[in-house]
């Protein structure tokens, strides 16, 4: 893995989003706690919301236009919804947020 | 016998109480000419849910809604009141009773239902003014009206004791409760369960001392001070609460010379020792035992019913479970806990969860279970006590409850129709199964008149669910699910319940009302922020700070996310009046950053739609720059105030509709509301502003201006309903104002004012916002404060946080390096 550094961990409000341009199209970091974050695709399968612009409990976010909620952990779509969004290696690092490159890098270069 | 044909009997009763009142009910249900009813009751009011006043007492309910029989239903029965009346003497040879008064009534069959006295222990100052008991609903007045910062203190430690507590705590009362035993409840728990109990208590702030002897009140001009313990504490208090247990009121039954011992002595058919006189309630000894619990009394108004028509029943005792009245603290305890020899426990812990668990077994039988934490069980349970279920087959999972037994866990629906149809659904009223089936059968098809019809879940609620299961059991998809839906999954509390509970607990930030109200999940889910994060600074504007990330997205980024994830930019025009300086700057806008779509909106404002998302804070800054405000055109809000000329150009003007409409529009805008407001003000009755389908329209007229709410041009079409008329402009914005704040403070969120009116009734809203002219006052003054934070414009503040609005970081870049 090669780790980016994309921002400050404060840059996102707690239980907020903010959205990362990648090569591999828009990813969403969301801070689902003090110390915890985790990174997936900014766009929803259904009609593409963005995610980063959705309500996040737990570790949950829910799709601002048409409320699709999605685990944050695996990317699947929960309750009665079908769909997946990428999700993405993203770690903290004292006070940054790291995301791996190769991850969001790879893909469009391919 | 002699029966005096064609006439119906003379009954007297003493005492209104829930045992009479039930009594009653069985009686005009079998028989409603039989006898001719005189009711006395010493406190002056009808029969009302008495074990309900702990609700009442920490702000889950009012008086109101606790009542069982009002006016009406003693007028439809035609029962002869005499509320606020004792009676003095009972003559039993002449078959007479002597009223206060000194009227003389005779009767053919008397009841004594004349309940308990609670017990006053004679400590030196118990007779000093603010030590009372806790009883009936002036008691809970009392202690309703003490107020937040001022102190009590509660004598003793069990079931109302602690309901007085925790009851005076969630009203922002200092409580300390002192105990004399070991632990609290020690009629109803265990020790560890009490233990529990006890943390859970001292964590919401309220002060237990267990142990302690009270030694002496002490007072100072006549009012109570402080309680003195023997160890020499002294707990300083504004009101001293003896809740230290009831003793059967006998005085009268013993003056007329019945036979008495703790309590009245009846037999089986609530005979006293006199054939014409029944006994029912607290008040009576039965076989040596004594009653405190409703459900035993229930049963005895049933006997007593039947004994007065001639019929034959027979009053068993039965034993009984007790669950606490105090929201969040979830304990069960039924049947004999008591350690023995012969007896063996089965015990579980959960410490992280607060969860104990207990229970006693004999004989392979279960005679007593202790529950703390997680009671979803207790019924099942108890159900085993009673019928003395031999549990030896699956005593290994026993503890576990009904999902363990037989492997797979039962959903809960198969498992309440597999229920037999004599198993008992509600404790309180003795309802069993096949009573509330019947009654569905015959077109109970809500929880309401389930209620009406059988009684089942009407008393303590307890069995709610199950009624509700049942109903979902026998209707199948024909079952409509009850209006009353919790907010969300995240919790069991409709939105009525969690608006209720914030106000009367002080919740002020979403953490509490998580912790407090027991959320299910760790921070809500976007269904119930957006609602509590409304509701928490509708209620405290001062304390609480609004939630962003509790918002939706057009709120958080004041502007309406469109399909293609741009936004729609919307400026305010004040009463939908605009200048050529104002349009200019909105072209500029349009042409500089590239807006494709320009519309005029019906709210009369211009809409600049598909402005990118990092554009809005630089746009935004621009209009600003003109004057221009947000128009707020997202908003669970102030949206618009359409307006028409009025007498400024109008033939037809009655009044300045446009200069009313403007000062709304700068009275009320930047003000949340459970969902959007929308005005109009027209300046005749032609209404070319279409006031009368917004949420507030005012219709002007010569004589003054028509002030009507509630309507609704959206997926519902509705006409306003006239609120009032007002002689002067101001008069006609105060109305205005105090109906919002109205709605601000009280309807569900995402209830349009149309159907929240529809809710509480137009009736009410007169009431609060048009007759009463203090409250009128005072809704306008919470609003102001309200607005001392919020009128203000959010696109000065976010234009200069300009990066919020830009993503993270852009990597596109150096992908390209």
């Amino acid at each position: 893995m090669s780790w980016i550094d994309i921002g400050a961990l404060e840059d996102i409000p707690l239980r907020g989003a903010r959205m990362v341009k990648t090569p591999v199209g828009c990813v969403a970091i969301f801070r689902t706690d003090e110390a915890e974050v985790f990174a997936a695709s900014n766009t929803c399968p259904h009609k593409n919301g963005p995610l980063a612009e959705g309500i996040v409990h737990g570790q949950k976010i829910t799709c601002p236009l048409h409320n699709w909620v999605f685990d944050l952990n695996t990317g699947q779509a929960l309750g009665a919804d079908e769909g997946q969004i990428d999700t993405f290696p993203v770690r903290i690092d004292g006070v940054r947020i790291l995301i791996d490159g190769n991850a969001v890098g790879k893909r469009s270069a391919a | 016998m002699v029966e005096i044909l064609g006439m119906s009997q003379k009954l007297v009763i003493i005492g209104a109480g829930m045992a009479s009142g039930r009594a009653l009910e069985h009686l005009f249900e079998m028989a409603p000419d039989a006898y001719e009813v005189t009711l006395f009751n010493a406190e002056p009011r009808g029969c009302y849910n008495r074990i309900m006043l702990s609700p009442v007492l920490s702000g889950e309910k009012t008086y109101q809604e606790i009542v069982t029989h009002d006016q009406a239903w003693y007028e439809a029965n035609g029962v002869t009141c005499r509320f606020g009346e004792k009676v003095a003497k009972i003559d039993r040879a002449a078959k007479t009773v002597t009223a206060e008064n000194g009227d003389v009534l005779s009767y053919d069959k008397l009841i004594i239902a004349s309940g308990s006295n609670p017990f006053i222990i004679p400590l030196p100052g118990h007779d000093l003014e603010g030590v009372i008991a806790y009883r009936d609903l002036e008691d809970t007045e009392r202690m309703m009206g003490l107020g937040e910062g001022h102190r009590a203190v509660v004598i003793g430690g069990g079931l109302l004791g602690l309901e007085a507590a925790a009851g005076m705590q969630a009203r922002g009362v200092d409580v300390t409760v002192v105990h004399i035993m070991g632990h609290l409840m020690e009629r109803q728990l265990d020790e560890a369960a009490g233990y529990l109990l006890r943390k859970e208590l001292v964590s919401r702030g309220i002060n237990v001392l267990v142990a302690s002897n009270s030694k002496e009140i002490v007072g100072e001009n006549g009012k109570v001070k402080a309680l003195r313990l023997d160890n020499g504490t002294e707990l300083p208090c504004d009101l001293l609460v003896m809740a230290v247990g009831i003793r059967p009121n006998t005085a009268l039954a013993k003056e007329a010379g019945l036979a008495t011992g703790r309590g009245i002595h009846v037999d089986d058919q609530m005979i006293t020792s006199d054939e014409n006189i029944l006994a029912l309630g607290e008040c009576v000894e039965h076989d040596g035992a004594i009653f405190g619990l409703v459900a035993p009394l229930y049963d005895q108004a049933k006997v007593a019913a039947a004994t007065l028509l001639g019929s034959d029943a027979r009053f068993v005792q039965k034993d009984v479970s007790t669950k606490l009245k105090v929201t969040g603290c979830d304990l069960f305890s039924a049947g004999d806990f008591a350690e023995g020899e012969d007896r063996e426990d089965i015990v579980f812990r959960d410490p992280a969860r607060g969860v104990y668990k207990r229970l006693v077994l004999q004989d392979d039988k279960l005679i007593g279970a202790v529950m703390y934490g997680d009671t979803a069980d207790g019924n099942w349970f108890f159900g085993m006590i009673k019928d003395g279920t031999d549990v030896s087959e699956m005593r290994d999972t026993l503890i576990f409850g009904p999902a363990y037994q037989g492997g797979a866990a039962v959903d809960p629906l198969s498992a309440v129709a597999a229920l037999p149809d004599d198993t008992e659904i509600c404790g309180c009223n003795g309802v069993c199964k096949s009573q509330i089936v019947t009654a569905i059968n015959g077109g109970a098809e809500d929880l309401g008149s389930v209620r009406s019809t059988t009684k089942a879940s009407a008393s303590c609620g307890t069995c709610t669910s199950l009624v509700e299961q049942l109903l979902e059991v026998t209707l199948g998809d024909s079952y409509a699910a009850p209006a009353a839906q919790p907010v969300c999954g995240c919790t069991d509390l409709t939105h009525e319940d969690v608006r209720r509970l914030i106000k009367s607990q002080e919740l002020k930030s979403q953490a509490a009302v998580w912790q407090e109200l027991g959320w299910q999940t760790p921070n809500g889910c976007h269904v119930c922020r957006p609602a509590i994060n409304f509701y928490l600074l509708a209620d405290w504007p001062l304390e609480y700070q609004d939630d962003p990330q509790s918002r939706f997205i057009n709120e958080r980024k004041h502007a309406n996310i469109q399909k293609d994830g741009t936004f729609s930019v919307v400026p305010r025009m004040w009463g939908g009046i605009t200048n050529p300086n104002e349009l200019r700057a909105i072209a500029d806008a349009a042409e500089k950053y590239d807006v494709p779509t320009v519309k005029v909106t019906g709210g009369q404002r211009i809409d600049l739609l598909g402005v990118k998302g990092e554009d809005l804070p630089y746009i935004w800054a621009d209009l600003n720059r003109a004057g221009l405000v947000s128009g707020h055109a997202y908003s669970k809000g102030l949206r618009t105030v359409k307006t028409c000329v009025g007498t400024d150009h109008c033939r037809f003007g009655t009044q300045d509709s446009t200069g009313l409409g403007i000062k709304l529009e700068q009275a009320l805008w930047g003000s949340w509301t459970p969902h959007k407001v929308k005005l109009a003000v027209s300046g005749c009755p032609r209404n070319c502003a279409e006031a009368t389908c917004k949420d507030v329209g005012v219709v002007c007229v010569d004589s003054g201006y028509q002030v009507s709410v509630g309507g609704a041009a959206g997926m519902d079409l509705k006409e306003t309903e006239r609120l009032a008329e007002a002689e002067t402009e101001q008069e006609a914005i105060d109305l205005t104002i105090a109906f919002v704040q109205l709605y601000r403070e009280n309807a569900k969120y995402l209830d349009r004012a149309y159907k929240w009116v529809a809710k509480v009734g137009l009736d009410w809203v007169k009431e609060q916002v048009v007759d009463d002219l203090e409250n009128r006052q005072a809704l306008i003054e919470r609003f102001e404060i309200s607005q001392s934070i919020y009128r203000k414009d959010p696109w000065a503040e976010h234009a200069a946080e300009p990066r919020a609005y830009a993503p993270l970081a852009d990597l596109t870049l150096e992908a390209a390096e």
